[in-house]
């Protein structure tokens, strides 16, 4: 814990709070050092911790798997070759059961979803306190360890996602299959404004549903890590009820985090998944 | 938890990783899997292949093995004959050598005969010679008889 005199909802929101670089009402830039104040810097302020650890742990996994390609080989693959190559096979046969196009960019796009999201997920599965302790000794004042639970990471992916979605569905039919698509289904052309509301909440839904997902499940995740782990706080008066909390807290967050490997995985089976399915369609002439 | 420019710079972040992952991580990846595969695929092959020139050679083998049984069979039949034929031939031999000898020995045994004959019959005429001079003594002169005496010789 970060100071001896946090209440409980001070805990939760100091764990909920990016460590965010901007303006300061002052005139001067620095970090925020409250939620306040992170909110009133507005759009352009960035949250250091989200960007860098997302950073390291993308870095982290095409430093694995380039140099594992690098050095790969046809013969009998090595551990780490195998569990790479494991990885890649079953990204690829994730394609070539959902997408019917042909596109190269694809599987690989696939790939990095799947892997940078699930080890971003996985940092939910580290002790909740232990690297903002940490960062708190160095003195930086806040760190959310998780990049998946700031909407800016899951976002960040799907409107690159929805970029491609839109790109891929002008080049393959058009920019007058695309409007067409978007303004003559599913009532013909009389019922146009509302093929095009219809069509165009469907399109819109799309990045937004891929990223509220992840982000959703991810932070109610990472809350319920949080208050579990308040139930350990009282321990300092070292009753026998409290002694009690603590024990459950270890036993809860050990079950919670073991379940939650199901979850962090799945997440990221799922970006990955309809991310595939999306380009799919974007390929299709007709859905 | 606000959208601020972090969005911005996890989308550059994400293209990046996406261009970087498709330059440099998945084609070699790619590439080796198929390479295996097709080595497996090879090997697989070469083994089927393997198996079915074995069943081939320990056919052949087989049937080397037979008409090597059968050859084998065939010389003995052969040398037997042959033996037979040389015991045949043999025996042949070793009669027309043992007439040769008997028919030998039988003109021996004449000439044998006949020289004893000679010598009996110059015996008999010494005795009856010697006879004849005891008898004529007396009354003749062998030396006048001698000449009788030799055509007698002569006749017997």
């Amino acid at each position: 814990m970060s100071g001896e005199t946090l209440t409980s909802s001070e805990y939760i929101k100091h764990h909920l709070q990016n460590l965010t670089y901007g303006h300061l009402p002052d005139g001067s830039w620095g970090f925020a050092h409250s939620a306040e104040q992170a909110k009133e810097m507005g759009f352009w302020a960035i949250n250091v911790d989200t960007l860098a650890i997302s950073f390291v742990l993308g870095a982290l996994f095409l430093i694995i798997f380039g140099r594992t390609a690098k050095k790969a080989s046809a013969g009998a693959p090595s551990g780490l070759q195998n569990f790479v190559e494991w990885i890649v096979e079953f990204v690829d046969t994730s394609v070539r059961g959902s997408f019917t196009a042909r596109n190269d960019m694809v599987a690989p796009l696939a790939l990095t979803i799947f892997a940078w999201v699930l080890l971003m997920n996985l940092m939910d599965l580290l002790p909740i306190d232990y690297l903002p302790f940490v960062a708190h000794a160095v003195g930086v004042p806040f760190l959310k360890v998780v990049p998946t639970t700031d909407p800016n990471a899951t976002f960040g992916m799907s409107i690159g996602v929805f970029v491609l979605v839109v790109y891929y569905s002008i080049k393959m039919k058009g920019v007058g299959g695309f409007v067409g698509e978007l303004t003559l289904q599913p009532f013909g052309k009389f019922g146009l404004p509302a093929n095009l509301f219809l069509e165009g909440v469907n399109l819109i839904a799309k990045p937004i549903s891929l990223a509220l997902r992840l982000f959703g499940n991810m932070y109610a995740g990472e809350m319920i890590f949080i208050l579990i782990a308040l139930m350990g706080a009282s321990w300092v008066s070292a009753t026998f009820g409290s002694s009690l909390l603590f024990g459950s807290q270890i036993v809860l967050s050990l079950g919670w985090a073991i379940f939650h490997i199901l979850i962090v995985t799945l997440q990221a089976f799922i970006f990955m998944t309809l991310t595939i399915v999306y380009l799919d369609m974007a390929h299709q002439e007709h859905h | 938890m606000n959208i601020n420019a972090t969005l911005l710079g996890q989308t550059i972040m994400f293209v990046v990783f996406v261009w970087f992952c498709m330059r440099v991580v998945w084609p070699p990846i790619m590439q080796i899997l198929t390479a295996r595969r097709q080595s497996i695929a090879d090997g697989l092959a070469a083994g089927e292949r393997g198996k079915h020139e074995l069943e081939l050679a320990s056919k052949r083998g087989a049937e080397r093995l037979h008409e090597a049984k059968e050859k084998a069979s065939d010389i003995i039949a052969q040398a037997e004959k042959r033996a037979a034929q040389i015991v045949e031939e043999a025996k042949g031999n070793a009669k027309v050598e043992g007439d040769r000898l008997l028919a030998g020995a039988k003109a021996e045994i004449e000439q044998e005969v006949h020289r004893a004959k000679e010598g009996l019959r110059q015996q008999v005429a010494d005795l009856a010679v010697a006879g004849a001079e005891k008898i004529l003594r007396r009354e003749i002169d062998a030396k006048a008889h001698a000449e009788l005496l030799a055509s007698i010789k002569q006749e017997l």
